[in-house]
């Protein structure tokens, strides 16, 4: 009993293939243009894939694998689609919009409205049920929105970073409500923060150039990142390359000295296979001249960027950063164009096969 | 701050313009007073040529009441063709995409550029007598030049590219987000079109409608070719106004300004916009009157925006 697809777009560079179980929440994250919104649109049918499969619960939503060509309309299939901005009819009221779903299915108007009180009062807006969409707030119109996609009862629901478009203070009130409807369903939501991938999903997929380049447990892949764009999301420095016996070396040919995983531990790695040495900026110390003692990284950098960070100063040099204190900072003269050194200790790297 | 702003809003356009700065070169405004002038002048002209004491005998003769009853028929009954025909065209137009599309456009689009006599000898090589349709329709005893259906063919086919012009830029400009939404809430193609769709784009719609109501009151070249001037069958306003004006100029004046008024109270009053009537009617005012002439170009582009403006 499970949500499966495989689907490919030739024409966006487009081919993603995964699973959602009964009541998992999957969070799908990713850089702009990977994909994300073509993968919602083929799985609410608004969009024709090339090729490829997806079922639910056993029922097929469309099959073009081998020269098949079943197709499931995008309002048979289940897949109530929950967008960055509401979307709430505008000729509607707040009571009749929350009612479409079900009215759609042939309920009858009593029934229906009486389900769109029902959800109007679990996302809290009961009292909003005669207003005109216009006169709600970016917030209130959001968590309509949300009692809209659930009176239609979908078997997936599909959210696209339902936060995006709502002021610092809706979005926690909303993300509370996502974090209780999300508990026992199934759903798909995108989003670009972290908060939103820890708090309302089970697992992370990360999509990259229209591909799949990590899956797994939130918590698991924000702590053992293995791309650039996810450890960026975790706050942590990444340096791809291949394997050694002391840590990682660079297609350049620098080599970062590191603790292999646990895992990796008995020499079970191979030597030359793909590896990341993940460490983060609070490792990384910053000096104006080499400094030696092992077991240490030592390397020059060129200064790009200076910028407050909580209460530390973050010193970005190309892909990599490290926080030091302002007092630090000051004593250094850093500003940028500036060349420095960038000391880690082997012991905060981490390293392992990507 | 923002009920300000609100309460500013309600107070009208004229406030409005007071306060807000509008961009606008002054010498654009003697301009646009000319523009004014060259439509208020004439109907001021022919107002003045008015026999105000002969005038409700003028236009009370049973002619002149055949006449003007009869266009109100026609009109009306071609609005409804144009709706029935012209919804399925805009929806095709701004939503579908299929080869041939712009060509389809351009040929939705020709009665705005096409001269109304052109367009009444090209309906009746189609469904005169000897036309490509009318020749097997008369084997099945239907006879359609010349007869009041030809009146109403005749005012469909000029008056359809204003629904349609009109209703697909308000279907551009509601985009096909909401229906997308509608279909993953399990609402099939059919109710999407009439519990979404139609209503977003209703005063598009209602736009376009009022706009091919006036164009069809105000239609002469093609009804004159193709459907004749027959008293009660096909002589309307406009046909009884040029046969007036041989003989009794008095009556054809008299009968000018009624049709005029005919047609500025339909468009005045059968728009209400419901979200900014303000703004709304306003361009349909203008709109109107341009529209009962026999050529359209100025008005389709008045259609163009006003169903633009009357959608956001």
């Amino acid at each position: 009993m499970t949500f499966r697809l495989e689907a490919a777009v030739e024409a966006r560079g487009f081919d993603v293939s995964l699973s959602v179980g009964p009541a998992e929440t999957v969070a799908i994250m990713g850089p702009n243009g990977a994909g994300k919104s073509t993968l919602l649109a083929v799985i609410a049918g608004l969009l024709h894939p090339d090729s490829g499969r997806a079922e639910v619960d056993g029922r097929v939503l469309f099959d073009r694998a081998g020269g098949r060509s079943a197709w499931t309309a995008p309002h048979q299939r289940g897949t109530a689609l929950l967008a960055q901005e509401p979307l709430l009819f505008p000729h509607l009221t707040v009571l009749e919009n929350v009612a479409f779903g079900p009215r759609s299915k042939g309920t009858p108007r009593r029934d229906a409205r009486e389900a769109a009180r029902r959800w109007l009062g679990a996302v809290d807006a009961g009292e909003l049920a005669a207003r005109r969409p216009a006169e709600l707030s970016g917030g209130q119109a959001q968590r309509v929105a949300v009692a809209r996609a659930l009176a239609a009862d979908p078997q997936l629901l599909l959210l696209d970073e339902p936060m995006a478009a709502l002021d610092i203070h809706a979005a926690p009130l909303l993300r509370r409500l996502l974090k209780q409807v999300l508990a026992e369903r199934r759903a798909i939501i995108i989003t670009h923060d972290v908060l939103d991938a820890l708090m309302l999903a089970d697992r992370v997929i990360v999509l990259e150039d229209g591909k799949v380049t990590e899956s797994g447990p939130t918590r698991e892949v924000l702590q053992r990142p293995r791309s650039r764009f996810v450890a960026g999301l975790a706050g942590l420095n990444l340096v791809a390359g291949t394997l050694t016996e002391r840590g990682v070396r660079t297609a350049a040919g620098q080599e970062f000295a590191g603790q292999h995983d646990s895992a990796m531990e008995a020499g079970a790695f191979i030597a030359g296979q793909a590896g990341v040495a993940v460490f983060p900026p609070s490792a990384v110390s910053v000096f104006l001249t080499e400094a030696h003692g092992s077991p240490r990284n030592s390397f020059p950098v060129a200064v790009t960027d200076l910028e407050p960070h909580g209460d530390q100063i973050r010193v970005r040099a190309g892909d990599l950063s490290a926080d030091i204190t302002p007092a630090a900072s000051a004593d250094l003269g850093l500003s940028p164009g500036m060349t420095v050194f960038f000391v880690i200790k082997a012991g905060a790297v981490s390293v392992y096969p990507a | 701050m923002h009920s300000r702003r609100n309460a500013r809003r309600r107070n009208g356009a004229l406030r409005r313009r007071r306060t807000d700065y509008t961009g606008i070169p002054s010498w654009i405004y003697a301009v646009a007073a000319l523009g004014g002038l060259l439509v208020l002048l004439p109907v001021a002209a022919m107002a003045a040529r008015v026999n105000w004491p002969q005038f409700i005998p003028l236009i009370t003769s049973e002619s002149s009441l055949t006449a003007l009853g009869l266009s109100l028929r026609t009109s009306a009954a071609s609005t409804a063709l144009c709706i029935i025909l012209g919804v399925p065209l805009a929806l095709v137009l701004a939503r579908a995409s299929f080869p041939g599309q712009r060509l389809l456009r351009s040929f939705v689009l020709l009665p705005l550029v096409l001269p109304p006599v052109v367009g009444g000898i090209a309906l009746l090589y189609t469904f005169g007598r000897q036309g490509l349709l009318g020749r097997n329709l008369e084997l099945l005893g239907i006879q359609v030049a010349f007869s009041t259906t030809a009146v109403v063919l005749a005012q469909t086919f000029v008056a359809l590219p204003f629904l349609v012009v009109s209703l697909e830029g308000a279907l551009r400009t509601a985009g096909g987000r909401y229906e997308a939404v509608a279909a993953t809430l399990g609402a099939r193609p059919g109710t999407v079109l009439r519990r979404v769709t139609v209503p977003l784009v209703l005063p598009g719609l209602a736009s376009g409608a009022v706009l091919s109501f006036a164009r069809g009151l105000g239609e002469f070249g093609a009804t004159l070719t193709f459907a004749g001037s027959l008293q009660g069958v096909t002589r309307t306003l406009p046909l009884e106004i040029y046969l007036q004006r041989e003989t009794d100029a008095d009556a054809a004046v008299a009968l000018s300004l009624v049709l005029v008024a005919v047609a500025v109270t339909v468009v005045a009053l059968s728009y209400r916009g419901p979200r900014r009537p303000g703004a709304a009617r306003g361009s349909f005012a203008l709109g109107g009157p341009g529209a009962v002439g026999e050529t359209g170009t100025a008005a389709r582009a008045t259609a163009a925006r006003a169903s633009g403006g009357s959608v956001q």
